[in-house]
């Protein structure tokens, strides 16, 4: 099921080397590298302001950076969702994909086929007739993914599917995004939800423009500096500062990694958690590393 | 008798021929955190809409601290909507005067947490999401309710922001307060002592989540190929989710997943379901149950 036109050749990729963007005298993105590969699913993870959305707009030609090189294949080989969408609210959820076709001159009929199927697995059949206003939020981003990869891009970029979206709409897009994944697309979207994150083949850790962590879950997990304990309680001190609460109960992070009696095996939340406290407390020297 | 924050019996809403509540009961002790979970349509806006009195039941009964829902009952409640319910265009500090005369207890009466205190005087549209959702928050808690009501109160926000919002709401219900909270993220059920899981406008389970877990089981595979692997279970039409380059596929036994698999090289096994797959079994159980309708 290898996409035409959608796989590269071996050893293509595509990404950031370097990249720094300004917004007047905010440092939107501080020299960031970034990977993605065909067949794979990279995850760019970080709050609000942390540069998601930023580097994503490099990605999809939408940004050009201040200085730093953008690797990306041209715009008719990139599909993009924007994080509001993308979709015309008064065009009906067909019109909207045969206004994407005609943009990527996609024979309308194989786009009425590769559509229709899309469409129909993620529960969108029914609504052909609908105006994009009118959808529901997760119809309305499954939809934009729809639209987004309709011409089999050879880099999907997705900004923020997710948010908001009920399990189920999620479930959904997953299945999109994995179907991209698995028709050869380098697939790279932004979430704040890190069990999403986890399902990536890649992750990359963002804050204030920062790269804080990059690599497959595990190569995060694994390079988390220092120890975690679990306690019922914040700690009383210094150490509560170091402490957050997690499914009832703390997390407290020594990054002098001592003794490690008692501690417990982070997972990809606790090691993300740990780089951005790390970075507030200044335990690491803030624009140090940034690979 | 301690009076319940939330006792909801048999409530239903209809509205027209369709039935977005039927017959639930919900109850919200005080001190505890309960967390309604659903996807869109399943009913939770509505429920919370009953609960807060913006809606009548059509049938059943809902009593909030012993009473029907009123002026007086909505006083001692703390709502944070999806939507923040904050005026955009007021700072965080006129927000929290007015949201103060409005509940009756003057402006100033309440101090702004220590990490909102250098925002008082900014507008709250030009905040960031994550500081919105702390401003929405010390709103919703300043008049000390006595039941919390919290709409999708995390999304968006990252780990370490999430993790803080947790704090409060816990700090709430230890100071007494009755929490309810809908959420789309299943890792935050482990913030709350209870659960309850709706579909369809009923509730189709309700404990803690290893309880509603239970020992429902999916089929992993593993596949040199996942891309090839992936193609072969979604041409036999089976619900396949990638997590990492693994396939986890809910609701169909390892015999079934590796005949769809065919001549595709993969190791099969069966593994325990995490709550999201058991969410999807309830629901899409639900929903073929509602589909002839």
């Amino acid at each position: 099921m290898t996409a035409p036109g959608a796989a590269g050749s071996a050893g293509d990729w595509w990404g950031t080397e370097d990249v720094c963007v300004r917004f007047g005298d905010t440092l939107a993105l501080d020299h960031v590298w970034f990977r993605a590969e065909p067949g794979r699913v990279s995850a760019v993870v970080g709050g609000d302001g942390a540069g998601r959305t930023t580097l994503l707009r490099c990605l999809a030609g939408a940004l050009a950076p201040a200085s730093g090189r953008v690797r990306r294949p041209g715009p008719m080989a990139t599909g993009y969702l924007s994080a509001g969408s993308g979709i015309y609210p008064d065009l009906s959820v067909t019109e909207n994909l045969a206004f994407r076709a005609a943009a990527y001159q996609i024979p309308p009929q194989e786009a009425r086929e590769r559509g229709g199927e899309l469409l129909a697995r993620a529960g969108l059949d029914r609504v052909g007739d609908r105006l994009g206003g009118q959808l529901s939020g997760g119809m309305r981003q499954k939809l934009g993914v729809i639209a987004a990869m309709l011409h089999r891009p050879a880099l999907l970029v997705l900004d923020e599917p997710t948010t908001g979206v009920d399990p189920v709409s999620r479930a959904d897009l997953w299945w999109l995004i994995a179907r991209a994944a698995a028709g050869g697309a380098a697939v790279v979207l932004a979430t704040s939800y890190l069990d999403e994150a986890e399902r990536a083949h890649d992750v990359l850790v963002l804050d204030a423009g920062m790269v804080l962590a990059s690599g497959t879950a595990e190569q995060i997990v694994a390079a988390m500096p220092g120890t975690l304990t679990v306690a019922g309680a914040r700690p009383a001190g210094e150490a509560g500062r170091r402490a957050w609460r997690r499914e009832g109960r703390w997390r407290v992070w020594d990054p002098t990694a001592g003794d490690t009696a008692g501690t417990i095996a982070p997972d990809l939340q606790d090691a993300v958690t740990v780089a951005i406290l790390a970075r507030e407390l200044a335990l690491v020297p803030a624009g140090g590393e940034s690979r | 008798m301690t009076e319940l924050p939330v006792q909801a019996v048999a409530v239903t809403r209809a509205f027209g021929h369709f039935v977005a509540v039927d017959q639930v009961d919900l109850q919200v002790r005080p001190g505890e955190v309960v967390g309604l979970l659903g996807a869109n349509g399943a009913g939770k806006t509505t429920l919370i809409r009953l609960l807060l009195g913006l809606l009548r039941p059509s049938g059943g009964e809902v009593r909030l601290f012993g009473e029907p829902p009123s002026r007086r009952t909505r006083a001692r409640i703390g709502y944070v909507p999806q939507g923040l319910g904050l005026y955009d265009d007021l700072t965080v500090d006129e927000n929290l005067a007015f949201s103060a005369v409005a509940f009756g207890e003057g402006p100033g009466a309440a101090a702004l947490p220590a990490p909102l205190r250098r925002y008082g005087g900014t507008v709250v549209g030009a905040l960031p999401l994550g500081v919105q959702r702390t401003a929405a928050f010390a709103e919703a808690l300043a008049h000390r309710p006595d039941l919390l009501v919290l709409d999708e109160p995390t999304s968006g926000v990252d780990p370490l922001a999430r993790a803080r919002l947790w704090e409060t709401v816990a700090g709430a219900a230890a100071a007494g307060a009755g929490v309810l909270v809908t959420t789309h993220y299943m890792d935050e059920a482990g913030e709350c002592d209870r659960l309850v899981v709706m579909a369809a406008g009923r509730v189709v389970a309700r404990g803690t989540a290893r309880e509603i877990t239970g020992d429902a089981r999916i089929s992993v595979v593993e596949a040199e190929s996942w891309a090839a692997a992936f193609g072969a279970l979604e041409a036999a039409g089976l619900p396949v989710a990638l997590v990492g380059r693994t396939l986890r596929v809910p609701g169909a036994p390892p015999d079934v997943v590796r005949r769809a698999l065919g001549d595709v090289p993969a190791a099969v096994a069966s593994a325990p379901a995490t709550l999201e797959e058991r969410f999807f079994e309830l629901t899409l159980s639900s929903a073929r149950t509602e589909a002839p309708a």
